[in-house]
């Protein structure tokens, strides 16, 4: 459960290890990214990255500098080191290569199998809060949030109140997709005809970049996403942003919307058809897509490498 | 009569591409016309294109993945200087129609005609020297794997100047490649280019297995035979299991493509979850059937530059068996944010990691290899090292992406792009270069000019670093793979970085070239007149560099693990008893259904389906006839084998491409 993580391994976990990757990459004050995380996702997510990273940096360190140095001592000048042209066999040697990394590898496997657990993104966070609900649509090329529980939709933000999970249903109105805002932590698929879920939760407010971590096409690059993350009164002042506007969304103007092959500004929508989200989700699996293909064959050549 | 080709599908209004495409044909009608000026058509034809000497198909496996290196890295450097312009509201000089179809073409490349060529072409040449054998199995058919990479590697090229490449990713995921998102031909060259190769492949490794388990030595157990051929072995067992999967896989796409099926269809019913897992139970295994060779490639360099025996063989031989067999059980790492439950993501994520056991091993094995010996520093040394040290970073970043919850992270982002090239580039291109100087000499009878050699070393490994340790921050800032442009100026800095570090690899390249010509213009100067320059252990120093057509006049006795290292004080016998040795004899085969397949390749693509047809049955007519041959083999009486021997060791080192 993330955010109950520390998990049973915690005891074995030392700050002074795990720190140390920011450090190491200068990214010690860095503010953008996976490794600032907001929200109890990403937070265990860095937990266990620091952990596991700390524990292979304490093997890895000692065999670069082994080659480096076996290579420097024994160079074929140095007369003071001992030849031994016909040693090839020690078993005790040999014992210690199969034992240092067998061990370090059982270390690391307790770490992923109870992380991959622990953060099972279909896992719904553990909260007192009611979540907040949101469908998620990926288009060509842009992103459907369906908040069904407000009767709003938006396109390109998206908007959350802070300390409240967040619980996903995603699916794609196009190719697969991967929804992904890297300071809130794991990322998962959107595929057509299929439904896959995710619980978030910011902690911290702010604007959150979001966007496809999985390449999708012409508008691939310009797949990117707004998250909002505001206290319960500003996600409040949102919602009621979203209901005064005009446009409505239902199996007919999500067509439209989906049909439209090219990125989006934000917008939002104040009336929304309770039934868009399945009807996204019946429509990836029909025939659409067919119709479309003929209407792209008919669209002028493009370039070549 | 021309399918769906017209005059249109010629981008004639792309002037970048026109102008490659004319320095293209420029140069190749410069090639042509010089080696009709020399008079060389008929040396070339017989020497090299129809030879079915396993030297000369390895060597020129390795020529088409130099030349193929080239083009490869000419997309990687539009690549880079993309992305140092498309940041902050720039869109950089290649719109994304144009650049999706350059990365998907560098990574097909890339993996399939540079790297795959290259290992394929070194176990070729050195396989059946190091178990004393004459040939491959099936010396023909070794020919013919050749042929049919050549012809897949030739598609995507024609896809510069005719249509377009697929703009999808080196692997195609569909429902993007299916023809609802991808109408154009740039999947169908892909597709097509793929399975022609993947069945040369196949073909390829069917002969290896069948060479190294039925052609040894007499006296040659498999617990006696040099780890480089044990890898080669490993790896083509892998390549026999995963081969037939890609290429059933990519059949069932072009079912869908052509034929309008519905196996990888959003609709329908279709699955493309499937053919992920599918195209990732080949793709696992795939990059285990390149770092295998090169590891052992590592091996032989580091136990013969040490001057000792390589350290717990029996280890490196358990390590090596053990990756083969675990390459199978860990595909689903590449997409455990496809939402399989924990307990899927967790045995998967835990089979990985136990890969890195036994890789572990082997790095320690090469560290007590070097531990008592006395180290010459030649180039290949120098690969091995940079090869130790990058790749232990590249299999720390591996195995922190096999913990599932890291993935959720860095799956699809550019830490997983530097993972795979710092295990890629650090293990198998460092593998192959190592080994190309090693065995160089071994070739052409002549050693490679070592100054340059060790320059070349330098530009790489410090250009990798700079290429792509920027890429793993830029990973954990968040910036994912295939993008054309970004908004976020915080990248450009490290973006920067990565395009100088790419400019210093092409300085590297430039200078491998330069090595060649030099080493090539003062051949007669670095001959190597023993057979031995390196002070070698197994037996492909045995015979004269370059070895005569039938590598052994005596197929050596073996009597254990570096017989020809501890033969090597014994005295020769001074006349010995030489017999008649059969050979095949050259076969135009190869040649020719590389033609058809070409023909026919191209004629899919475009829908021109006489031409396919046409193709087809002239393809199987090739065949038909050339296994009707009455006479496939020819004799070296025993006397011209003495004569060859006597001469050997005088004139050893007039190297192949300069006598005519
Ligand atoms: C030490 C052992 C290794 C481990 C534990 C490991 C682990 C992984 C994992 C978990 C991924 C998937 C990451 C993702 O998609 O999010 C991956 C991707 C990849 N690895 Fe490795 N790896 C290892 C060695 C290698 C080697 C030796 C090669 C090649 C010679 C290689 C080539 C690749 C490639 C090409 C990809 C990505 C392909 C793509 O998505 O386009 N890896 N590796
Ligand atoms: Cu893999």
């Amino acid at each position: 459960m993330a955010a109950t993580y520390p998990g049973p391994i915690a005891r074995l976990r030392n700050p002074a290890v795990t720190g140390a990757l920011p450090v190491i990459l200068g990214l010690g004050g860095c503010k953008e990214g996976v490794l600032a995380p907001v929200g109890p996702v990403g937070g265990a997510e860095n937990q266990i990255l620091m952990e596991t990273f700390g524990a292979m940096m304490l093997v890895v360190t000692p065999v670069i500098l082994l080659t480096l140095a076996f290579a420097w001592w024994f160079r074929a000048s140095n007369r003071r080191a001992r030849f031994r042209p016909d040693w090839s066999y020690s078993g005790k040697i040999e014992f210690t290569v199969w034992i240092i990394p067998l061990l370090l590898i059982v270390f690391l496997a307790t770490l992923a199998w109870s992380g991959a657990h622990d953060l099972d993104p279909y896992a719904p966070l553990k909260s007192g809060r009611k979540p907040v609900r949101v469908e998620v649509v990926s288009l060509d090329w842009k992103w459907l949030f369906i908040y069904p529980d407000y009767g709003v939709a938006s396109v390109n933000e998206m908007a959350v109140p802070t300390g409240t999970p967040v619980d996903l249903r995603l699916t794609s109105g196009t190719v697969m997709n991967s929804f992904f805002v890297p300071q809130f932590g794991s990322q998962i698929y959107t595929m057509a005809g299929m439904q896959t879920r995710l619980s978030l939760q910011a902690d911290r407010p702010g604007t959150y970049r979001g966007l496809s971590a999985q390449f999708s096409g012409d508008g691939f690059s310009d797949m990117r996403f707004t998250v909002r993350a505001g206290d319960d009164a500003s996600f409040a002042r949102w919602i009621a942003t979203a209901r005064a506007s005009r446009a409505r969304l239902d199996a007919a103007t999500y067509d439209q919307l989906a049909a439209r092959q090219a990125t989006a500004a934000p917008s939002l929508y104040g009336d929304v058809a309770a039934t868009v989200f399945d009807h996204a989700l019946m429509a990836g699996a029909g025939p659409r897509p067919l119709l479309r293909a003929a209407a792209a064959r008919a669209s002028s050549r493009q370039g070549v490498l | 009569m021309f399918g769906k080709l017209t005059l249109h599908d010629i981008p004639f209004d792309q002037p970048i591409i026109m102008a490659t495409c004319a320095a293209i044909l420029i140069g190749g009608a410069a090639v042509l016309g010089l080696i009709t000026y020399l008079g060389r058509w008929r040396w070339l034809w017989t020497e090299w294109i129809t030879s079915v000497d396993h030297k000369r198909v390895g060597l020129m496996y390795i020529m088409l993945a130099l030349v193929m290196l080239l083009r490869g890295f000419a997309d990687a450097i539009m690549m880079r200087t993309q992305l140092v312009l498309a940041g902050g509201g720039h869109l950089g000089y290649l719109p994304p129609e144009h650049y999706h179809q350059v990365f998907s073409a560098h990574g097909t490349i890339m993996i399939f005609f540079v790297a795959m060529p290259f290992v394929v072409g070194l176990m070729n040449f050195v396989v059946p020297l190091q178990i004393g054998a004459r040939d491959v199995a099936f010396p023909v058919l070794n020919s013919i794997s050749f042929w049919l990479t050549a012809a897949g590697a030739l598609l995507p090229n024609i896809a510069l100047g005719v249509g377009e490449f697929a703009r999808t990713g080196w692997l195609a995921y569909p429902p993007l490649s299916e023809l609802a998102f991808s109408p154009g031909v740039g999947v169908d060259y892909y597709l097509v280019a793929l399975q022609i190769s993947g069945i040369g492949t196949l073909l390829s490794g069917i002969n290896l297995i069948t060479t190294i388990l039925k052609m040894r030595a007499p006296g040659m157990e498999l617990g006696m035979m040099p780890v480089f051929t044990w890898t080669a072995l490993g790896s083509n067992m892998l390549i026999v299991a995963s081969f037939p999967i890609l290429t059933v896989t990519f059949g069932l796409l072009m079912l869908d493509r052509y034929l309008g099926f519905h196996f990888f269809t959003n609709d329908a019913g279709g699955s493309p979850m499937m053919f992920i897992n599918l195209i990732w139970c080949w793709g696992h295994p795939e990059v285990y059937i390149l770092i295998l060779p090169a590891f052992g490639v590592f091996s032989e360099v580091i136990a013969t530059f040490s001057g000792k025996p390589l350290f717990g063989y029996r280890s490196m031989v358990v390590a090596t068996l053990v990756i083969t067999i675990l390459a199978f059980v860990v595909w689903l790492h590449h997409f455990f944010t496809m939402g399989a439950g924990a307990d899927v993501n967790a045995f998967f994520g835990v089979a990985t990691m136990i890969i890195a056991i036994p890789t572990g091993v082997k790095v320690f094995n090469w560290l007590f290899t070097m531990y008592g010996g006395r180290i010459r520093f030649e180039t290949p040394v120098l690969w091995t090292l940079g090869f130790m040290v990058t790749f232990v970073i590249g299999g720390m970043t591996g195995v922190l992406m096999a913990v599932p919850s890291n993935d959720f992270l860095l799956h699809n982002s550019l830490f997983l792009v530097a993972h795979f090239h710092n295990v890629i580039i650090g293990g198998v291109l460092f593998g192959c270069f190592a080994g190309m100087n090693y065995w160089f000499p071994k070739a052409f009878g002549f050693l490679l000019e070592p100054r340059l050699g060790k320059a070349a070393f330098w530009c790489w490994l410090i250009g990798f670093y700079l290429a792509f340790m920027p890429l793993y921050v830029l990973g954990f800032l968040g910036m994912t793979r295939r993008m054309n442009h970004y908004d976020n100026p915080a990248w450009t800095p490290y973006l920067l970085v990565a395009c100088a570090g790419a400019f210093l690899i092409f300085g590297g390249i430039v200078l491998q070239i330069l090595q060649l010509v030099v080493s090539i213009r003062t051949w007669r100067s670095r001959r190597d007149l023993t057979g031995d320059p390196w002070d070698g252990r197994t037996f492909e120093w045995s015979v004269a560099s370059p070895p005569p057509v039938y590598n052994f006049a005596l197929t050596p006795e073996v009597d254990g693990l570096d017989a020809y290292w501890r033969a090597k004080g014994a005295a020769r016998s001074e006349s010995p008893a030489y017999e008649d040795i059969e050979l095949p004899k050259n076969a135009p085969a190869g040649f020719l259904l590389a033609f058809c397949a070409v023909a026919t390749g191209f004629a899919v693509v475009w829908h021109i389906w006489w031409l396919a047809l046409g193709g087809f049955a002239a393809a199987i007519a090739v065949l038909i006839a050339s296994s009707w041959r009455a006479h496939a083999e020819y004799v070296v009486s025993a006397d011209e084998v003495a004569d060859i021997e006597r001469r050997g060791r005088i004139t050893a080192g007039s190297p192949v491409c300069i006598r005519a």
